[in-house]
């Protein structure tokens, strides 16, 4: 019998295709992974069997389990609408860096005095900024101002997509351009603290509002 | 690739000196090394699930509530939170001063569980008549008897019907919002169509007062 011949020298794999495919992962992940923006707040929502996803054009109001009160409007051009009317009405002043900045901000929370402060706060210790959220007593409602002036602004912006849409052809319905408005509570949050926020929307006599809640399975009878 | 790089070509030393010859192969090893890195990173990190909202339609408010009497609503049903627990009582508020054809009206407790006394099976039993109404209407749509917009409609005008329960919340000042969330979110698997948060009346904190 003739001997068995062992190969000499190491021994080599192709590892091509694997290496091929592991790129292939990693752009694949790096393409579809969205990060979250930084919060100034965590919020824990509560779970429901809703499976509406979250809409574009949206003014998000959102509520820590102390009853602080947040702010958020998505479209960054309605965004410095809103401020502008805002900065003019409280005779408050930010520069045009800050405005630049804030149009691009996510949630913040804080009143008009503190506004400039807060712009000037880095935005990773926003979350450490001494404030007790967007005032809503019927004082001194700037709730109330934040959310007209944000309706309006998302409105006119709204229909500008809408007008676009309509050019690039197809049959965009209005309804979907329309501003939504959102509601984001922890689960800890009192009712009592959500209500005065459900009645500055309604004094607005904007009645459709929506929870933002996590999916959660629905049970199979 | 795996494999180390075997140094090419002739030695050094005397002779001609000859251009390198044989392996180009580069040692990949690192740059495979940190690709997997990263995949691990991004499969780890990302999050694919977008936030989902749960809509609900508010009572318009009105500029004086003395001038509005409340309508007469068939099957209505009352769900009060209050703290951690949920009380219930069906059809009007009789309080003892002016009892109705049952005497007053009692609280009773229910919870968010699956089992006796939860608020998902009284619901079930309550609104059975949508329930097996819907079911119906499914049945049909998946034999494609009716369209996708009539299925829709119907359902909508189902859970408005005379049989259809229709649901009251109330709170109490220590209720939190994940039993709000929570108990919408029962109304909703049993199909309940008209669902309107209001507020407590002086009689119900009363009773709310005895219970506690």
């Amino acid at each position: 019998m003739p001997k068995i011949k062992m190969p000499k020298g190491t021994p080599s794999i192709d590892m091509t295709p694997m290496v091929d495919l592991a790129f292939l992962l990693v752009t694949f992940f790096m393409l579809t992974a969205s990060f979250r923006t930084a919060e100034p707040v965590t919020v824990e929502t509560p779970s429901s069997i809703s499976d509406k996803i979250i809409p574009e054009n949206v003014i998000m109001v959102t509520l820590d389990r102390d009853g602080r009160v947040f702010f958020n409007l998505s479209d960054p051009e309605a965004r410095k609408e809103m401020l502008g009317s805002m900065l003019s009405k409280y005779k408050v002043n930010l520069n045009e860096e800050q405005v630049e900045e804030f149009s691009f901000m996510s949630t913040f929370g804080c009143t008009m005095q503190e506004l400039p402060a807060y712009m000037n706060t880095e935005a990773a210790r926003r979350v450490d900024f001494p404030t007790k959220g967007i005032p809503t007593d019927s004082t001194r409602n700037e709730l109330l101002d934040w959310i007209s002036f944000a309706a309006a602004a998302a409105a006119n912006t709204g229909k500008t997509a809408f007008e676009e849409a309509k050019l690039k052809g197809g049959e965009p319905k209005m309804e979907d351009f329309k501003p939504k408005f959102i509601l984001r509570v922890d689960s800890k949050t009192l009712y009592k603290d959500a209500a005065t926020v459900i009645d500055v929307f309604r004094e607005l006599n904007l009645n459709n509002l929506n929870f933002v809640t996590s999916a959660e399975a629905i049970p199979v009878n | 690739m795996a494999e180390i790089a075997e140094s090419g070509g002739g030695g050094h030393g005397k002779g001609k000196k000859r251009a390198k010859k044989g392996s180009t192969r580069v040692d990949m090893t690192p740059m495979v090394d940190l690709a997997f890195l990263l995949l691990t990173f991004f499969v780890l990190t990302s999050t694919f699930s977008k936030p989902k909202v749960m809509p609900l339609n508010y009572p318009a408010k009105v500029k004086d509530p003395s001038t509005v009497k409340a309508p007469k609503v068939n099957n209505a049903a009352t769900f009060i939170l209050a703290d951690d627990k949920v009380y219930y009582y069906r059809g009007e508020f009789y309080p003892k001063t002016k009892p109705g054809p049952n005497g007053p009206t009692q609280l009773e407790e229910a919870n968010f569980g699956t089992g006796e006394n939860s608020v998902r099976k009284m619901l079930a039993s309550w609104n059975e008549y949508v329930i097996r109404n819907k079911a119906i209407l499914q049945q049909k749509l998946d034999k494609k008897q009716i369209a996708d917009s009539t299925f829709t409609r119907l359902v909508d005008e189902l859970t408005v019907d005379k049989e259809a329960v229709k649901v009251l919340i109330k709170t109490d000042d220590k209720a939190l919002c994940k039993s709000f969330i929570d108990l919408v979110d029962e109304l909703k698997i049993a199909n309940v169509g008209v669902i309107a948060p209001t507020d407590l009346s002086p009689a119900e904190k009363d009773l709310l007062k005895e219970k506690n």
